[in-house]
This record gives structure tokens, C-alpha cells and sequence, in this order.
């Protein structure tokens, strides 16, 4: 294996099937499962800096789990492993899904402090809740839907700040375990939607690439399944 | 000094815009050798003619009051403009006609997504020419046109778009739940679609495995006798369709290229029966499609069956450009 794909110019689905494996926190079971559909792992297992693990019949593409739909619509990925809140953060991204692989589950809630009735309040008092989050597509739509006015400010590090300090009423965040939101004297209020890992496809690959694609589906839903 | 532009256009200098006149020329000489007249209409129409078309997904994003108040729309793809120029220019002119065109069209974006707000498309309407042999002569004129732009391993997916609509009202789904299940099937979202089709009262997990697996059907002609075998009167009928125009592609020595696909579903809502997608291997975005539009006359009272395709030119320009660069690669 190397680190230098051959011949690789713009994103085009030909050659080795690129796959798309998210690194953070859904790396370890990705990788478990594609050991369990018979791709060798060995190499993301070690402590490579590398972020290519070219292989022959599939490459292996790390990256962000947020990026993936990114590189799988263009093509530069032809396939992909990443989280139903990626997905539904960025549903504009024409990806096939293909297969919900079950792992990595976790909840999409809107969290408020313990004992504080600020969610509430806002919303009787104010007409608008103040809504801290990373995923402003998700809440946005999750709010119309249920019919509440809310203004929300998108923030990238750790969420649970926001209504600690009075950035915000509350949050939309994804929850795990919950330990976080206890460890901030936060608590679930509602829950949004449950994300598990999905296999993704790039539409021309599936299309041209349709026998390989077809056999890999197979494997990883039994590899899931099983 | 920055003078910008809107995102989603561009300028283009000499050195492209030599290689673009070449490639219209290619494309247009296509066209016309089949004997598809080239046609200009208006980028600015009335917004009621342009929403005669799809209202959802085919509607104008850009629409402006002119100085008497009339409502102006910019065109957002050139079928539905040609099918208003057929009914008032050739309404009773002898049919088939053969019209082409290479013209831009707009269409609303996403701000840094890479995606065209102006973006120029080169076409074929072939009215008057029922399925099957209608769409028979349409897909050879894509080939043909696929060739003379140098996409000799470009691959056409041939579907129809009556499949699913009719399934489902086989299955007795309605409404707003049938209207969600079509969302899912055109985002192919196979994980959604199951969780959906299984919550509908009345249909069985075999019915919905059935469903799920059709979409996921696609290659040469073997795979219309394993739809057949998913069984129910709509994949027949369905099968039967796109069996009738392979038959034809066949006749015409155009069936090669040709991926018979039953998970093709098109977001413009005026095809009915057989749709196509072109694809290359050198591009992970789709060149361009197209499919019957029996239908779109009528709503410009002239009742003729069409079909036709549209690529889009900057896509097959990148794709022209890889497929040279391989070309010489493998020569080297």
C-alpha cells in the first residue's frame, strides 16, 4: 500500500473503489465492520499519519465524518460510511443511502438546564427561544415542524457552554450517553431524531459500479446484521 | 479592483471559449444530421407559461415585474419553452418534428457549492414520435452526440418514471404518505424509504422488500425478468415499457450503451414512461438526461407525444477533457 493514488485528477469513478471512513468517534466500529465484510484494516489500525490506504480492489479514504458527504457526491469517494446527523445536516448533498449499519447510535435532543424553566419562559414571554447548536439545519427544520419560533446561534466548540453563560436558552446537540449534558447540569427537554452510521454512494458510482457496489452492500449488511 | 459577479456565473476567455465553439459546433452538426433544426427562444418568458411545466420542481428561481407589472420569469430548462413554441408556431404542422437547441438556462443554488446559476444546456425534442420508436431515435441521436464530444464510454440509463407513482397506487398509498415515499425514492434514500413503506398500514414486509429492492436494479436486459420476478401488474406494465424500448434500441444497434435501471426516478415532473441519465466515468456528476413527456402538450392544448435529452455542456466539457487525458495517458 501506498499513500499516492495513481493517476488521480479530478474525482472519477474508476479504478479501486474509494471509500470514505470517518475518523472520531465512529472510527473504531467503522473499521470493525469493514473487517467483517472481509476489507483489511490492518493499516488504519496502526498509527499512520497517512490519510490514504490504497488497497486493490478498495481504498480507503480518511477524513472528517462532516466531510464525507462532501467527497462522496463529487465522486472523489465513490462510497462512504458516515452519521444520519451529517446526512440530515446536510440533506442538499445528493447521496444514495444505502444501508443504516446500526452503530454509532445516538440521539439529535434539544437540552435545557436542570430546574430551569428559561426554554419555557422565552418561548410565552419572549415568542422566541434562544437556541444554541452546530446542527442549525436540523434544529431549524425541527422547530418549523413543530411550530415554534426560535433564534439560533450556530457555534462549533463545546455546545453545553451556551446556556451556562446565557448565550442561549438551550441547545440542540447530539447526545450518546448523556454524560456531558449531567456533567454540565444539563437535561434531555425533547428528542429529535435518532442517528445510527449509514453507507452512502456516490449516484454515478452506483450506477457504474453498480456489481461491485451491489456485492460490498451485501457484505456490510450481513457484517451488521450478524 | 474587485468587480464581482453573482456566485453561480462566470466569465469565459479565449483559450475555453475556443474549445466550447468547438464542442457546440460538434453537438449542433449532430443534431442536424439527424435533421433537428436548431431553434432560439426568450431566456425571459411570461412565469405562467414556465410554470405550466412543474410547478414544484421546475418553476423559475428568478422571477421580476416588468414595467407594465407582467410577471417575467427566467427559463430554468428549454423543454418547456420549446413545447409552448410547438403549440403556437407548429400547431398544425406535419409531426414528427425534429427541434435542437444550445442555449443557457438558470437555476437556483447554493452559495460555495460549486453549483452553476447560469449554465448552458444542448438538447433534442423530437415531438410527435410516440414510444417506443420515438425514444428509440432519441437515445441513437444521444449516442451519436455522446461520440461526436468524445464520450465514447459514456453510459445512458434508460428507467421509467410511471413505475413507482403506479406501484404505489397498486399498493394503495396515498397522499401526503405517497408523496413522501416519491421524496425518498428520488433522493434514494433506501433507509428512509423502507422505515417509511413499513409504517403504512397494510403493506407487508415482502411488498416493501419488493419495493426497496427494484430501485436497486440495474444492468442489461436480464434485470427486467428479475423485476418481473419481484412480481405485481405495475412492474409488469412497467417492465413491459422499457423492455419495448430496448427492443427498439436494438433494431436501431443503439442498445449497448444503454443501462436498463429501475431505481431512476427524474425530479422534473412532466416526463411520464421511459427516463434517461447519461453518465461517464470520468465525471462522478451526471452529464445530462431526459425521458418522454407525453403529457406536456396537452397543457399547450396540443396533444402529441414527446421525448427528448438535455446535457449539460460544462459537465460534458470537463468530462470531454479527463477522457483526453486519459486517451493520452494510455497512449504514452
Amino acid at each position: 500500500m501506498s499513500t499516492e493514488v495513481a493517476g488521480l485528477g479530478r474525482a472519477k469513478p474508476e479504478g479501486p473503489l474509494k471509500l470514505a471512513v470517518p475518523r472520531g468517534a465512529l472510527f473504531g466500529e467503522t473499521l470493525d465492520v469493514l473487517d467483517g465484510a472481509g476489507i483489511d484494516t490492518t493499516e488504519l489500525r496502526g498509527d499512520s499519519r497517512s490519510l490514504i490506504f490504497e488497497g486493490s480492489e478498495i481504498t480507503l479514504v480518511t477524513m472528517r465524518p462532516s466531510d464525507v458527504p462532501t467527497y462522496v457526491e463529487a465522486g472523489a469517494a465513490d462510497i462512504g460510511i458516515t452519521g444520519k446527523d451529517v446526512l440530515l445536516e446536510q440533506a442538499d448533498r445528493r447521496v444514495y443511502e444505502l444501508l443504516d449499519l446500526g452503530f454509532g447510535r445516538c440521539r439529535m435532543v434539544l437540552a435545557g438546564r436542570v430546574g430551569d424553566e428559561r426554554l419555557g419562559e422565552s418561548e410565552r414571554r419572549l415568542g422566541v427561544m434562544r437556541i444554541a447548536t452546530k446542527y442549525p439545519r436540523i434544529a431549524e427544520r425541527y422547530f418549523e415542524e413543530t411550530g415554534r419560533q426560535t433564534e439560533l446561534i450556530e457555534v462549533k466548540g463545546s455546545i453545553e457552554l451556551a446556556p451556562l453563560v446565557g448565550l442561549a436558552d438551550g441547545i440542540v446537540d447530539l447526545v450518546a450517553t448523556g454524560r456531558t449534558l449531567r456533567e454540565n447540569n444539563l437535561e434531555v427537554r425533547e428528542e429529535i431524531v435518532v442517528c445510527t452510521a449509514r453507507f452512502v454512494a456516490n449516484r454515478v458510482a452506483h450506477k457504474l459500479r453498480s456489481v461491485e457496489i451491489d456485492e460490498l452492500t451485501a457484505k456490510l449488511r450481513q457484517a451488521v446484521t450478524s | 479592483m474587485i468587480h464581482p459577479i453573482p456566485p453561480g456565473t462566470r466569465d469565459v476567455l479565449p483559450e475555453e471559449m475556443r474549445e466550447l465553439r468547438r464542442l457546440h459546433g460538434n453537438l449542433i452538426e449532430t443534431f442536424e444530421r439527424f435533421g433537428y433544426g436548431e431553434v432560439a427562444t426568450p431566456a425571459i418568458e411570461y412565469d405562467e407559461v414556465l410554470g405550466r411545466g412543474d410547478g414544484r420542481t421546475a418553476a423559475s428561481a428568478y422571477r421580476f415585474f416588468d414595467e407594465s407589472g407582467e410577471l417575467l420569469a427566467l427559463r430554468s430548462d428549454m423543454t418547456v419553452p420549446i413545447a409552448r413554441l410547438v403549440a403556437s408556431r407548429y400547431a398544425k404542422a406535419e409531426m414528427p418534428l425534429r427541434l435542437c437547441y444550445l442555449a443557457s438556462a438558470f437555476r437556483a443554488v447554493r452559495p460555495q457549492r460549486g453549483q452553476m446559476r447560469e449554465f448552458t444546456q444542448a438538447g433534442v425534442e423530437l415531438i410527435g414520435a410516440p414510444a417506443p420508436a420515438g425514444t428509440a431515435e432519441v437515445v441513437k441521436v444521444l449516442e451519436a452526440t455522446l461520440d461526436a464530444a468524445g464520450l465514447d464510454r459514456a453510459v445512458i440509463g434508460l428507467g421509467d418514471a410511471d413505475l413507482y407513482r403506479q406501484l404505489l397506487a397498486e399498493l394503495g398509498v396515498e397522499g401526503a404518505a405517497r408523496d413522501s415515499l416519491l421524496e425518498r425514492l428520488a433522493m434514494h434514500d433506501l433507509v428512509g424509504l423502507e422505515a417509511e413503506l413499513s409504517e403504512v398500514a397494510g403493506i407487508s414486509d415482502e411488498q416493501c422488500a419488493t419495493c426497496v429492492a427494484l430501485t436497486q436494479l440495474r444492468g442489461g436486459s436480464e434485470v427486467l425478468g428479475q423485476a418481473r420476478e419481484l412480481g405485481g401488474p405495475a412492474v409488469e406494465r412497467a417492465t413491459a415499457r422499457i423492455q419495448e424500448t430496448f427492443e427498439a434500441l436494438q433494431e436501431h444497434g443503439v442498445a449497448d450503451r444503454v443501462q436498463i435501471d429501475l431505481g431512476l426516478l427524474s425530479d422534473l415532473g412532466y416526463y411520464s414512461g421511459a427516463i434517461l441519465e447519461v453518465y461517464d466515468p470520468a465525471l462522478g456528476h451526471v452529464l445530462g438526461g431526459g425521458g418522454r413527456y407525453d403529457e406536456l402538450l396537452k397543457r399547450f392544448g396540443v396533444d402529441q407525444p414527446a421525448a427528448g435529452f438535455a446535457l449539460y455542456l460544462e459537465r460534458v466539457h470537463v468530462a470531454q477533457m479527463e477522457e483526453e487525458s486519459r486517451r493520452q495517458e494510455e497512449a504514452s
